[in-house]
């Protein structure tokens, strides 16, 4: 019989990790023993709650770590609620992996400035894993990153244990500062002005909100970076991740599988038209 | 003031600038120093001079009642802070803190607000300058606005 | 399906074309085809001759269709009506998985959706009673092998079209796989273009060139009725063999070129597909879609009539003890407000975003995507549009705004 991509494996929740308030991260297993799941920074997965629905939602783990799948989700609509009441023993759907990725193996012998915006972050760590496994192979390796509020920063650990590693450079900054928060406050396009890369020599890769990668780039741009040199992750509805359902058309491209991760060149006139 | 002209000159914000300019505006610059915690103005006192951040992290705040001191923005090396001295009444909207140590050079916005009426070359060259740095803060301010990693529906 | 090799015609007459039923469904085919149902020509399952729309015709333009009777007894007398192929080839609702709760999570129990009948099969006999949830929905858990009576040259293009998006990327869909690669395709020469016809604008007919088994052209003379026949594949020529028929005089042959030459004549629309990508590429932003979306209901029938749609979506459904789920898939459309839902609102949430996005789609974006026109003139979006948009009309106006529209471009860089 055909394989059919429409129908998911089954795999177990080894691990379920509270990030933030309405983001939570999930570590999965294959309950039969399929040996491995290999997948390339910046691809996605389809998961699916019994009976309530399936979504796409990137990929946040190690590439290096075939054994678990991991998946950072924010709560936004019924599946991903549904999601969040799971627990570890509990079993969802998969399929995937799905998509384009981020040029981690051409980005080799630049330097790589990360930009990510609020849950961007997800998409964006497994390609910080790969560069940092192969740290020697780049040059300077920069880490962008704004969340609306404190309280909204993503892997909070990781983030303080990459801050202190002296061959990358993180930058947290936040639109809204709240409590005793000591870090930057403004938008995470106001710290691409001053930092340490080389535009000439640089592989952006950019994933947030439409509206802050359309900025990001602009700044990049500014700042030098050519146009092939930057890569955003787009979103768009999905059903089916493979090029069959049609909803995440993006002019002439297809979300699923010419994307999530596009060269700026390739999108910037199309991010310009209005509800395209 | 030979390592103050250099770091003035080579400063991306005075790029371009002719060296008789540079010279005009060492002669309004003087190192200064901030502790963290350290007030380097605050809202509504006079407006008389700019800072070139060379090292360290300052925070731009207004008091909201009920909610205390309530950060703006932050800005860091390399960064300019402060154009109220150029625009009347020359008074400051917020106030701006050191979060940490922080050094700056601090140019006279008196003494160039004088040189600038005196040449008007310069003068244009540092609105240039500022309306540059005015246009990205309105930028990130609009964007902060749209509170785009916010869930809307 | 390899070509057979010969240039020949042949003819059979009017009384055989129940040998071509009796052929088709001693090979195990569930014959469909056209036929008189509810004030229109759809495509069902038949069972005899008698089944065709016999001595009817359409009449069409923009938001209208009207069955008549003809004055002969033409089977294939009319142009298309609101079904195509596709209904069978790429089903409007069917069931993907089925799964059951077990303790800690759930079990695939079924997936039935690829696996071929056995061959004598009746297609009634498909419609399984449903075992489950939504007893009132026929499902067909296994493919059918189907026969297509009638098939128009615009529907094998649109069918070409479908292929490249179900069978042509890197995943393939088994759901279609399997129904394409079992049908027997009959296709039937326009004798006439409908009111809302352009296949000629679109290169794709009226004359059927490519993927059928068997073409035929009728012909109808006073004193006879019969058809001409060109064989496309050896599975076409076998079934030939099953049909009394005798090599094709060169006047018939003659005589049935000329009838799809007259139908090209005849056609009831144009579309000027001059660098139709570019121009609508460059008119993203045009006052013309606000014009048009202030008449669009975006109901889109426009999408369910059209060949070529093939948009769908996923349901996923439980049943009331919540221990039973199925996974559905549905045709779907770009007119609706869910189609570009993400969370916090629709993409496309104007309905002048909602038709530039199906018209530039179908006219533009899919020539990068599939490397073909999404539009093969059919005809149908204008028929049966309720407000009669016209599809050719809307590139006409946009290509008419255009400062220098009569003057071809000479190459110029």
């Amino acid at each position: 019989m055909m394989s059919d991509p429409m129908i998911p494996r089954q795999y177990r929740i080894s691990r379920v990790r509270r990030e933030t308030a309405d983001t939570f991260t999930l570590e999965l297993t294959p309950v039969q023993d399929e040996g491995t799941f290999s997948f390339a920074p910046g691809q996605f997965n389809m998961l699916y709650v019994f009976g309530v629905g399936e979504i796409p939602i990137s990929i946040s783990g190690d590439p290096a770590n075939p054994r678990t799948v991991v998946h950072t989700t924010r709560v936004v609509g019924t599946v991903t609620r549904a999601m969040g009441t799971l627990k570890r023993g509990d079993v969802l759907g998969v399929r995937g992996p799905f998509g384009s990725h981020w040029p981690v193996e051409e980005a080799e012998g630049n330097d790589v400035v990360i930009v990510a915006g609020g849950i961007g972050l997800a998409p964006l760590r497994p390609a910080l894993f790969y560069i940092l496994s192969r740290r020697e192979k780049y040059g300077r390796v920069v880490l962008l990153y704004g969340a609306r509020t404190p309280e909204d920063i993503l892997y909070r650990r990781e983030l303080g244990r990459w801050r202190a590693q002296f061959d990358l450079d993180v930058y947290v900054t936040v639109d809204r500062a709240t409590g005793g928060w000591r870090g930057n406050v403004g938008v995470v396009t106001t710290l691409i002005p001053r930092a340490p890369f080389d535009p000439l020599n640089t592989v952006a890769m950019v994933c947030g909100p439409e509206v802050m990668m359309r900025f990001t780039a602009l700044e990049l741009r500014k700042r030098g970076v050519g146009a092939d040199n930057i890569f955003l992750s787009m979103e768009r509805n999905m059903k089916c991740a493979v090029g069959f359902c049609g909803h995440c058309q993006f002019g002439p491209t297809f979300v699923c599988k010419d994307g999530p991760v596009f060269p700026y060149r390739r999108v910037k006139d199309l991010l310009a038209i209005w509800e395209l | 003031m030979e390592t103050l002209e250099r770091i003035l000159a080579e400063h991306p914000f005075f790029a371009g600038l002719d060296a008789r300019h540079i010279q005009l505006i060492v002669g309004c610059a003087t190192n200064v120093r901030f502790d963290a915690g350290q007030f380097i103005f605050r809202e509504g006192e006079e407006a008389n001079e700019f800072y070139v951040i060379r090292h360290g992290k300052v925070a731009l705040e207004i008091f909201v009642p009920g909610r205390g001191p309530v950060t703006i923005q932050t800005l860091g090396e390399g960064e300019i802070l402060g154009w109220s001295w150029l625009i009347p009444p020359y008074h400051w909207h917020f106030n701006a803190r050191a979060i940490e140590l922080t050094r700056a050079i601090a140019l006279d916005g008196k003494c160039l607000r004088a040189k600038c009426e005196d040449d008007h070359d310069l003068g244009y060259e540092l609105l240039k300058r500022f309306a540059h740095i005015v246009e990205q803060r309105l930028q990130a301010t609009r964007l902060q606005l749209l509170d785009v990693y916010g869930v809307h529906s | 399906m390899t070509q057979a090799q010969t240039f020949e015609r042949f003819i059979f007459d009017r009384q055989y074309f129940l040998s071509l039923f009796e052929a088709l469904t001693r090979r195990g085919y569930c014959v469909v085809g056209p036929t008189v149902c509810d004030g229109a020509i759809v495509y069902q399952e038949l069972t005899s001759p008698d089944d065709l729309p016999i001595g009817w015709t359409d009449q069409q333009d923009g938001g209208t269709y009207r069955l008549k009777r003809r004055n002969d007894q033409a089977l294939f007398g009319y142009v298309v009506g609101p079904h195509s192929w596709k209904k069978f080839l790429f089903p409007p609702r069917i069931r993907l998985f089925r799964a059951r709760r077990t303790e800690r999570g759930f079990n695939i129990v079924l997936n039935d959706v690829a696996s071929p009948p056995a061959p004598d099969t009746p297609y009634s006999a498909l419609n399984d009673p449903p075992s489950g949830i939504s007893p009132s929905i026929p499902i067909h858990p296994t493919a059918p092998k189907f026969a297509f009576i009638g098939v128009r040259s615009c529907e094998l293009h649109a069918i070409a079209i479908q292929d490249k998006v179900f069978l042509g990327g890197a995943y393939v869909d088994p759901t279609y796989k399997v129904r394409r690669e079992n049908a027997f395709i009959v296709a039937v020469n326009c004798g006439q273009a409908g009111g809302t016809c352009f296949c000629a604008s679109m290169n794709t007919g009226p004359k059927a060139t490519v993927g059928f088994d068997l073409a035929l052209t009728e012909i109808l003379e006073p004193a006879r009725h019969y058809f001409v026949v060109e064989v496309g594949t050896d599975r076409g020529a076998a079934v030939l063999q099953d049909i009394p028929h005798r090599p094709a005089h060169i006047e018939e042959v003659q005589l049935a070129e000329e009838i799809v030459a007259r139908t090209a004549r005849q056609m009831g629309r144009q579309l000027d597909t001059t660098d139709i990508k570019e121009l609508l590429y460059r008119n993203y932003e045009h006052p013309r879609w606000d014009q048009v979306a202030a008449r669009c209901l975006t109901c889109a029938n426009c999408t369910m009539v059209c060949p070529t749609c093939f948009c769908s979506t996923v349901e996923d459904v439980t049943d009331l003890t919540g221990e039973h789920a199925e996974r559905w898939r549905t045709w779907d459309s770009c007119f609706t407000m869910d189609f570009s839902y993400i969370h916090g609102g629709s993409v496309r949430a104007s309905a002048k975003a909602r038709y530039r996005q199906w018209m530039t789609h179908k006219l533009a974006t899919w020539i990068d995507q599939f490397g073909t026109s999404g539009c093969v003139g059919c005809g149908r979006c204008i028929t049966w549009c309720p407000v009669a948009i016209d599809i050719t009309e809307e590139v006409r106006a946009i290509r008419a705004s255009e400062p220098n529209h009569k003057e071809k471009t000479d190459g110029n860089t």
